[in-house]
This record gives C-alpha cells, structure tokens and sequence, in this order.
C-alpha cells in the first residue's frame, strides 16, 4: 500500500474521475499552474477546456458551477474556505435550495473543495473552518476527511454524488502522509469511501474521542498515549458531517460512557455542539461523566503565533479532556 | 424582418396569457385565496414574449421574482403556475417555491430567484455548460433594473464575455426597484451602456414592443450560438401595477407620479401589437378576440385548476431536500 500526502490523493482522485467521467471538470483560481497543489499536472492531461482558471468573482463562478450542474455537468470548485463568504449566496440560496424549492425537478451534482488553512500563521481572514454553518443550512452535504485514504475515497464519492457537496480539506493535513491503497489492490478496483459510516480507528472501552477533521490525527495520538496510562480511548471520525453516522457514535457511547468531541471548528455552534447535543438527548442514560467539547476558542484567528498557538485543540487539551471523563 | 403569421399570433397569444393569468392571481389574492405576495407582471409582456419567442424550447431561461410571465413565455403550463401559486400539490414545484420560484425544467426554465440578480449566475454557468457539451443550446437571465447593481451580475457578465458565452443578459428596466428610480442607482443613462465595460454589445430596446424585443433577441441567439459571446439587452418597460400584491399603500407615497402611470398605461405592449396586427391587416378582429378569449378561457381554468387541487401532506415535508433517498432525517 503506498504512502502519500493527502494533496497527492485528492489529486488523484481528482484525476481518476475526470478520466471516468467526461462530464466532470474542475475550475478555480489558479488551478491551471496548481497554486494550492491538488490540482497539479491536471492541465497537462485534461487541458484548458476542462481544467478552467476563473476571474476572481467567486460570486459569479460558484454560480456558474452550479447552473452548469443543473444541466448535466459535474463541476468540482476549488477554492479556501475563507473565500466562500464571498459566493455565499450561491451556495446557500441557490446551490442547497434550489432542488427543494423548485419540488425537485433538478439535481446539482456540484463539489466544492474548500481548503482550511490555519494554523500557520495566516490571521484571520485565511484561517476559517466554517462547515458547521453548512451542516445548518441543509441541502448541503458535508465531508470532512481526516487521513489521506478517506481524502481520496470521499472526494471521488463526492464526484459521483448527485447532490452538492462541500469537501473540507484540512490544510494541516494536506501535507501529511498516510496509506492509500493502490487500485489494483482493491475488490472494485478503485477506492470508493461511502457517505454516512464512521471509522473507528482506534477501539478502546473507557472513553470515546470523536474526533473532526485535522483532530482525527491528535486523537489518534492522545488514543495511543493514554493506552500507555491505561485508559482505552475508542477513536471515532465520522468522516461526513452530512450525512452524520450518529449510529456509530452512539453506539460507542453505549459502550465507553464517556464522550469527548474534537473539533477545530469555533466552539460556539460547532460540529462538537451538535455531536454533543446528539449524545445528549439520545445517549443520556449511558453516560457517566459530562461530555467534554474540545473545539477552537471563540476568536477571531490572531497572527501572532505566540497567540494563535492557544486556539485549537491539540494532542494535550483531548487528552486532558479525556482524563477529566475519567473522574 | 419578415416575421411569419404565426410567430406574430403566437406573441399575442402569450402576451394575453401573462396579462389575463396575472388578472387571476390579482383576483385571487384580494379574496386571501393565497398566502404570501407575488409581483405582477402586467405591463412588460412584450419584453419576456419577444425574447422568448426568439428562443428554441431547448434553450434555458433563469429569471427573478416578478416570476409568472417568464415561465409563461417560454411555454409553461398556466395550470401548474397557479396551483403552484396556490401552494397546492399539482404546482411545478409541489407547492415547495411558490410565486417567486415558479420553474419548469422541461421547457428549459432553470427557476426564478427570490435573491434579486442571484440567478443570474445560474444562467451563465448553463451557458458554460453548452459551451462545454459542444450544443447549440443558449441561455437567457431575465433581471431587473435594481438587480442589475448586484456585483453577481457584473461578475457574470465578465465571465460570460471572457469565456464567450452563450448567454443573454436581458435587463427589464422598469425603472424602479421597489419604490427607488433607476436613474439614482445606476451611474450611466441606459443599464445597456454598461455593457461596453464587458465588451459586449449592449441594446437599448424599446421593452413596449414585442417585436422590437424579438427582433434583438433574434440577433442576440445567432450571436450566442454562432460561438461570438454574450449580449445585454435593456428592455425599457413599465409595470402598471404596484410592485407586488398586497403593497398597494406604496402607491400613496408617490414614488411616481400619476401622471406617470398613465402615459406609461398608453403604451399597453398589447395594445400596441394588437393594433399593428389588425393595421396591417395580418390578423382580423375575429382572429384577435379569439386570443382573447381563448386565453381568458385558459387563465379561468387555471385558477379552477389550482382552487381544485390538494394541499401537499405532511409527508412531502422533507421530500426533494436530497437526491438521494437515503439521506437521514436529522
Ligand atoms: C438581495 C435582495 N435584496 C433585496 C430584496 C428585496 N427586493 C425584492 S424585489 C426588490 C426590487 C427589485 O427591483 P428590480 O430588480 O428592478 O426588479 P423589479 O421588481 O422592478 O421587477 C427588492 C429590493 C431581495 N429580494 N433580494
Ligand atoms: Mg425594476
């Protein structure tokens, strides 16, 4: 099984679905010369008709994708998260509602990349991780992968997938390595990750960490680490946000009693709230300690990297979480 | 331009079919027989009939709020419009869009947007789609004078010239927005002058006459389809009702005068072409009064249509939220 960075496997499963699917293109800015990577050598195979550089009119272009999947296209959008609050009318009044409100006439098979960079010193207007303002809306499927693997398998689903998804890549995962199998290695032929399952990725007994995104990594970490205390951590990653696979998170529960949410979202109206609010109501009884949000602080991303250090949740602040479930 | 019989008949007919459906929906909503506003379109019939006539059923319209005439033009059922009006099942959307979002995928109507100039985008990106599909297929965005100070609009635009688009911009001017005139929102004398900034052609045309209209937009769609690019298309028109039912207090306010409404009124786009037709002697007296009844006939039936027609069940509450049907209720 061959070990890649998560921006190579979006490539690739960027480039198996264009080959796939001649209805299928991608356009953004600077996706020609690959600026933020995933689209590298793209333009060379497929050419400018299908690999499309955009004026910066987010606005504009997010809606084109969308008019363009209304009639039998299947347009992937790449742009930052950051940069979404300027097209957020498309995808909120038209991209989630359209199918809705015209009673169904119209399917908009449309993907948006929206990469998350923070973390790296890029201040508060390039550091946004918004996709629980987009679990709210409805209408807009969610994927949030956490490994390399699911990155390549959520994306090509995501491709396929008749209804618009938003796919938000962890920019402090782009660069990591993790194991991707190798098409020839699989039953299908290719690696397809559905929608609406969890990955468990570490079992454990004490207490269940779901975890989000770029946390999917650190809980993993702190699982590892606190095995070596002697508390059993179950790692969850629900890999979409919507479709939720509140299944296997409550069943988890059931079994652990204790829950921790790891999110790199704002803490206030978080995936962690709404996770929480899940165990809340529909696992109360099996609870043994209250559940622990461990989200980002509620604030603006400051430069500083003195200050932006305290912001997200890290290795340390999951297992001190976890332990505080513990009693 | 030697426009055959037949096209000519058939702008009237549609033209009556707006005018007498919205005579309807004025009706019905005065005796509460639906909830919510809907904006009336009488008075700019020409400008959606001319274009629309221009147009081949596989090409795509997108429109905005003031919603019944464009669906109408291209050839929508008058039946569906109004139960859909109504909030009733037999609606094109199932009673889920209502007045504002009235759409009919079949006879390439994309759906009209409740988001002023929101849609605008949405027209563009089928024209990128026919443009990348390799078909002849064009698309128009029928929008308003106030959307067009919408950044979604000016973005299209640009977008649509530097990619040579299939797409027409049509512009209904009708001078005001909500209660704001035209000429304190928009920087130059014509929405069309603006089109020189995209590099397109921009027309002033005069939106009373339907054939005026049809005769731009003909050379607008052999320009999109001959792979030359987009056109703007400004029809100058006039709404002769209040912005939208129930705000007819507005009225008082004088945002326009009414001397105003009235010379505006003589200029009927129906009138207009009724009287060219029988000038000319293309149509007789009997030939137009059948129009006219005819179309009454249909508008009649359509509210018999929506008033008979069931309510949605609870049931449908979530239905066509997703394409697929395995998605969780949360
Ligand atoms: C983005 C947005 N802003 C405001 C409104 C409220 N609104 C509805 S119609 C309208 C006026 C639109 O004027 P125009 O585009 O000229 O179209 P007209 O109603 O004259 O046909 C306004 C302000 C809206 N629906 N959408
Ligand atoms: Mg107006």
């Amino acid at each position: 099984m061959p070990e890649m960075m998560v921006m190579q496997a979006l490539n690739q499963a960027i480039a198996e679905e264009m080959r796939r699917d001649p209805k299928v293109f991608l356009m953004g800015e600077d996706v020609r010369a690959s600026v933020y990577g995933a689209s590298a050598n793209l333009s060379r195979e497929f050419g400018p008709d299908r690999i499309i550089d955009t004026p910066l009119s987010e606005n504009g272009f997010f809606g084109a994708a969308i008019g363009a999947s209304a009639v039998g296209m299947r347009p992937i959008v790449e742009t930052l998260t950051s940069f979404m609050w300027v097209g957020m009318d498309q995808l909120v009044s038209q991209a989630a509602k359209m199918r809705y409100m015209f009673g169904g006439q119209v399917n908009l098979p449309v993907v948006f990349r929206a990469v998350m960079y923070y973390g790296g010193g890029s201040a508060a207007h390039h550091s946004d991780r918004s996709y629980p303002l987009f679990m709210n809306i409805g209408g807009l499927k969610v994927i949030v992968p956490g490994t390399a693997r699911d990155a390549k398998g959520l994306l090509k689903t995501a491709i396929r997938d008749n209804d618009p998804v938003i796919c938000f890549e962890d920019g402090t995962l782009l660069g990591q390595r993790g194991f991707v199998p190798d098409n020839s290695e699989l039953p299908g032929g290719e690696l397809l990750v559905p929608f609406g399952k969890a990955a468990i990725h570490r079992q454990g007994t004490d207490c269940t960490v779901v975890a989000i995104a770029g946390c999917v990594g650190l809980a993993i970490q702190a699982a590892d680490e606190l095995q070596k205390e002697g508390i059993s951590v179950e790692v969850v990653d629900p890999r979409t946000l919507v479709p939720l696979d509140k299944t296997s998170i409550l069943e988890s529960v059931a079994k652990t009693g204790r829950c921790v949410i790891a999110d790199p979202a704002a803490k206030v109206c978080s995936a962690a709230s709404e996770i929480a609010s899940i165990v809340a109501e529909e696992a109360f009884w099996s609870l043994q300690a209250p559940i622990m949000k461990v989200a980002s602080e509620q604030v603006h991303i400051p430069f500083s990297q003195a200050l932006e250090k305290h912001v997200y949740p890290t290795k340390e602040k999951i297992m001190a979480a976890v332990k505080k479930t513990m009693g | 331009m030697n426009i055959p019989k037949d096209k000519l008949m058939l702008m009237l007919e549609r033209m009556w079919l707006i005018r007498n459906f919205e005579l309807k929906v004025i009706e019905a909503h005065k005796t509460g027989e639906f909830a919510g506003g809907a904006h009336p379109y009488i008075g700019e019939e020409a400008v959606a009939v001319g274009a629309c006539i221009a147009m081949r059923d596989t090409d795509y319209i997108a429109g905005n709020h003031r919603s019944h005439g464009h669906p109408i033009a291209k050839g929508a059922s008058l039946n569906k419009a109004m139960a859909e009006i109504f909030g009733r099942r037999d609606g094109y959307c199932k009673g889920k869009g209502g007045s504002m979002h009235l759409a009919d995928f079949s006879v390439g109507i994309l759906g009209e947007s409740g988001i002023v100039g929101s849609s605008v985008p949405i027209a563009t990106g089928a024209a990128l789609a026919s443009k990348l599909q390799k078909k002849d297929f064009v698309s128009a965005v029928f929008f308003g004078d106030g959307a067009s100070n919408q950044g979604a609009c000016h973005e299209s635009m640009n977008l649509a010239s530097v990619w040579k688009l299939p797409v027409i911009f049509i512009c209904e001017n009708n001078q005001y927005a909500v209660t704001t005139s035209y000429k304190s929102t928009v920087a130059v004398e014509h929405v069309s002058d603006r089109a020189s900034a995209y590099n397109m052609p921009g027309v002033l045309v005069d939106g009373q006459d339907c054939i005026a209209m049809y005769e731009a937009m003909t050379e607008a769609v052999r320009r999109a389809r001959a792979g030359e690019g987009p056109t703007l298309l400004e029809g100058l028109t006039y709404r002769f009702e209040e912005h939208s039912l129930g705000l007819g207090k507005i009225r008082r306010s004088e945002y326009r005068t009414e001397d105003e409404i009235n010379s505006w009124r003589k200029r009927d786009p129906i009138v207009i072409h009724e009287d060219r037709l029988l000038k000319s002697e293309i149509a007789s007296q009997a030939e137009v009064q059948h129009v006219r009844d005819h179309t009454e006939k249909l508008s009649m039936e359509a509210l018999e249509f929506a008033r008979k027609s069931p309510w949605p069940e609870v049931s449908e509450l979530f239905e066509d939220m997703w394409a697929d049907k395995t998605m969780p209720i949360p």
